[in-house]
């Protein structure tokens, strides 16, 4: 019997949100200002229930450990946000949004979670619009859309190349009116190092403050994570250098179930890796998939030529080359979800027709593009018989209009023109769908301790579509978290301040100091980034874009070891008591090193393939689909929450039963 | 390529601070000017030292995190970028690079590269945002048809990140082309108007409490700004700002 109870509402799926609110408890605005809630993390999450929570009335203390809530990583989400707007009459509704994602997801996800998700939607364009959000326009000065990865029609709203960064200014200005009114009470540069829970809720953090070193207690009504994801156990990803799973795993091992560790989103398209001095990986929009086409070379003859300079890819004809994506899924093409893409282009660079000198990298090409738009300009400006030159002209000005800044940023890092010759890609961690286990209410198994955005399991299923995460943030921050966890609070309005001179508080704080000073003190001989290095290397190694059980059980022992060396030897130059980003480094690093082989336990124990979890051992052996990842619905259609116990190894399943009644699960077919 | 570094370290907001010179070698002109850093750091560490502490992030250019003043210019050589954005190719094997915090009363030194912007934080507080709360009511967004060009030099002005650089570049310190890119951003927004007369006096106001420069119309923030702000953000500023005094 399953300890979990996702406590999902009764009553048809579209129903059960409004009927839901309906009936939730509310505290009434005299109470609110007695009662305080801490949010870490202001991200597009974060951010957005911060300030809505303190425009109902609430104290607020938010935490980042940037030096402003303007920097957290959701900043660079480049393409857009998902909403079910149809402003495009292109046949778009909230149920086929939430049908859309739940497939995208491959069937893992919670469907009433989903369905709000995509009810919600909509208010989120009007909110932002609202705050000066300066999105996208056509010329009659309506909202401008455009298509994403894994759907069929334009639902995605953008501003540039620079969607998360709009969005989060938004979330970010609001926050600032709340600051301005004392409603929030702002801690930048400040690390959540632990969670305090007293009589069995969360009641507080111990939080170390990144300019003096020195380490605060906060107490508070409910404590809310918004601290994202944890794709940072690679070493290399997509993510901000500072991105860690500190917040997050320090509440598992209080009490909070880890989901689905193994769904992580390997993005297609990021700018390969160019030497071992890499520090991070970066992302090019999967917008770019609307227009660009990925190929290599048929011939492994031009492969190897390539590779040595001998021919360029220009220099291919179109029957030399294999756009392998249009080849295996005539249906979405290029526009298939990130996972197949993702692996597909490991597919052909594992059979050796990489075209760079590491043999990771596939070609996305605009030439095609370029073509397209330059006739349809040269047709529109009424020219006849126009030059080769013009046309390429032309369009190389609409692609310029449409992807300047990323074509920019390639060319910045690459010191190659994508105009005049196509980019090289290749996968890159990015995204991680699993996270802490959260009920319908977005609590976790700890009471008063809520989980939202990126840091929680609840939408994604075991693969996020595009444009799905900004969504997903700020439909918890800004419309969900806010109801659901005033009916929590309803019930502490008799409870007072919560008192920090508790022996709960003392604990907590010794055990954190205690954890620093033995970084400090341990005279090692190798830097915290060595380690860091070392896991990412086993994780990409073993625990990447395809898995298998031999592999699985390697990683689980050697990220052992990784630990084990790392507690022995590590080497932690500075104090305590001032600023030093190598201990916060040590601290994180620390935690991915337990993440990761839970990571690795999980996905050994999930036999089958689904979304980004791909294994070897479960693929179609014939038919249409031959090849294509196989997915158990019989054995394993289940939320795997783990309960940590001590050693990640002792690390206890729980099990999530999910039931699909409004969608049929069908084989995920792109083709 | 072997490089020779001059960098400013200074242990703390008390401490005079002093330049050190370090040797680094077998730089790949692929390193980013950040893993340039990271690679001396490990060298640091790996001798016993202190790393040289800097601000950095998301490391593509969108954060505003890092801010170092290298060989006298914001971010570095390079037009349009950030110092993550930089890379090691735009120098030469044998080169001496000085690397610097950025320098403003309003920006003082926590520690070795690393600034305290909270001035910036206080600048947006005091004004930088429209007064609409969370309600899943508001009206249909759209509702108001927004001219095309009017949103996309919103969107221009927008796309700031609070970086600071236009404030190190300018030899008075001046923060106006930072306040101007958020009060430009709402003046051109009809969601903006309601509030504009408050808004851009009190932004104003903070700005001269914080110990910014006034602006003399020299142009290199615009010129330093890794964004590309335009100059015309101040211009909008100024004349918003003499809007709301005649208006009262």
């Amino acid at each position: 019997m399953s300890v979990l109870d996702s406590k999902v509402p009764e009553g048809p799926l579209k129903d059960k949100w409004t009927n839901y609110k309906d009936k939730i408890n509310l505290v009434n605005p005299a109470n609110k200002r007695s009662i305080d809630i801490i949010v870490v993390g202001t991200g597009l999450a974060g951010g957005s229930a911060a300030a809505t929570l303190a425009e109902l009335g609430y104290n607020v203390k938010a935490f980042c450990y940037q030096d402003s809530p303007r920097r957290a990583h959701s900043i660079a989400a480049q393409g857009g946000i998902n909403a079910a707007k149809n402003y495009q009459g292109d046949g778009d509704s909230t149920f086929r949004l939430f049908y859309d994602t739940v497939k995208g997801g491959d069937y893992r996800s919670r469907e009433a979670n989903v369905y709000r998700l995509a009810e919600v939607s909509a208010n989120i364009i009007d909110q932002c619009v609202a705050q000066g959000v300066p999105f996208a326009r056509d010329y009659g000065g309506l909202l401008d859309n455009r298509s994403f990865g894994g759907v069929l029609v334009s639902r995605t709203f953008y501003a540039k190349g620079q969607t998360g960064q709009q969005l989060l200014l938004g979330a970010y200005s609001a926050m600032n009116r709340q600051i301005a009114r004392g409603k929030i009470e702002m801690h930048n540069r400040h690390e959540m190092l632990d969670v305090v829970k007293i009589d069995g809720k969360a009641r507080g953090i111990i939080a170390r403050n990144l300019v003096t070193g020195e380490i605060e207690r906060h107490s508070a009504h409910a404590v809310v994570i918004a601290t994202g994801g944890y794709g940072n156990v690679y070493f290399l990803s997509t993510n901000a250098m500072g991105s860690n799973a500190t917040a997050a795993w320090k509440i598992h091992k209080k009490g909070a179930f880890f989901a689905n560790p193994c769904y992580t989103q390997i993005h297609p398209t990021c700018i390969p890796r160019s030497g071992d001095y890499q520090s991070k990986l970066t992302l090019m929009s999967e917008s770019l998939r609307n227009d660009g086409r990925i190929w290599v070379p048929k011939k492994m003859e031009d492969v190897l030529a390539i590779r040595e300079g001998r021919k360029k890819p220009t220099d291919l004809s179109e029957e030399e080359r294999d756009y392998y994506l249009e080849r295996r899924y005539p249906a979405f093409g290029n526009l298939v979800p990130r996972d197949v893409a993702s692996r597909a282009a490991k597919e052909r660079c594992d059979a050796g027709y990489g075209v760079n000198a590491t043999g990771e990298a596939v070609y996305l090409d605009f030439q095609s593009a370029i073509e397209r738009y330059g006739n349809e300009q040269a047709k529109l400006h009424g020219l006849t018989n126009p030059s080769k030159e013009k046309i390429t002209e032309l369009g190389e000005e609409i692609v310029r209009a449409k992807y300047g800044n990323l074509f920019q940023m390639y060319e910045k890092i690459v010191d190659e023109n994508p105009y005049k010759t196509p980019m090289m890609i290749y996968p890159a961690t990015h995204y991680t769908m699993g996270g802490i286990w959260v009920d319908y209410n977005l609590m976790t198994t700890v009471e008063g301790l809520y989980c939202i955005g990126e840091a929680n399991f609840s939408d994604h299923g075991a693969n996020r579509l595009g444009a799905s995460a900004l969504m997903q943030g700020l439909a918890d921050g800004y419309f969900i978290l806010p109801y659901t966890i005033g009916d929590y609070l309803s019930h502490e309005i008799r409870t007072g301040k919560i008192p920090t001179d508790t022996p709960e508080f003392d604990e907590a704080e010794k055990a954190v100091k205690d954890r620093i000073n033995a970084f400090i003190n341990n005279k090692g001989t190798h830097s915290v980034d060595y380690f860091h290095k070392k896991l990412g290397k086993v994780m990409w190694d073993k625990c990447g874009m395809s898995r298998n059980a031999t592999d699985l059980k390697k990683a689980i022992s050697e990220i052992k070891e990784i630990r084990e060396e790392f507690y022995k030897s590590v080497k932690v130059p500075g104090r305590a008591d001032e600023m030093n980003p190598e201990l916060e480094k040590a601290g994180r690093v620390a935690d991915f090193l337990e993440l990761g082989e839970l990571f690795a336990k999980d996905a050994l124990m999930r036999e089958e393939s689904c979304g980004g979890h791909f294994r070897e051992e479960s693929v179609e052996l014939e038919g249409e689909q031959k090849g294509e990842a196989k997915r158990n619905d019989a054995e394993f259609a289940f939320v795997a929450a783990w309960e940590y116990k001590g050693e990640p190894s002792d690390a206890v399943l729980h099990k999530e039963e999910l039931e699909f009644k409004d969608i049929e699960l069908k084989q995920r077919s792109y083709k | 390529m072997n490089l020779t570094l001059k960098i400013w370290r200074q242990n703390g907001s008390q401490d005079k601070g002093r330049m050190v010179d370090y040797q680094v070698s077998d730089i790949s002109k692929d390193m980013s000017f950040l893993e340039m850093m990271d690679v001396l750091n490990e060298q640091i560490i790996n001798k016993g030292e202190e790393p040289v502490a800097f601000d950095h992030d998301c490391r593509e250019g969108i954060c505003g995190m890092c801010s170092m003043h290298i060989n006298g210019e914001a971010h570095g050589p390079d037009k349009g970028i950030t110092t993550c954005q930089l890379h090691m190719r735009s120098f030469k094997d044998g080169d001496t690079i000085t690397i610097e915090p950025f320098r403003a009363k309003a920006f003082p030194v926590i520690k070795d590269l690393v600034v305290d912007r909270s001035s910036f934080e206080r600048i947006q507080q005091a004004g930088g945002y429209i007064s609409v709360n969370t309600s899943g009511n508001t009206q249909d967004a759209n509702a108001i048809p927004i001219d095309k060009h009017a949103a996309d030099k919103a969107m221009d002005a927008a796309t700031c990140i609070g970086c600071g650089a236009c404030v190190a570049s300018c030899k008075n310190a001046s923060a106006m082309l930072f306040v101007g890119a958020k009060v430009s951003q709402y003046a051109l927004l009809p969601q903006g108007q309601v509030e504009a007369v408050d808004r851009v006096k009190n932004m104003v106001a903070q700005m001269d409490l914080e110990g910014f420069g006034n602006c003399t119309n020299t142009g290199a923030c615009e010129v330093e700004c890794p964004k590309g702000i335009s100059l015309e953000n101040i211009a909008r500023l100024n004349r918003e700002y003499f809007k709301a005094n005649v208006k009262g």
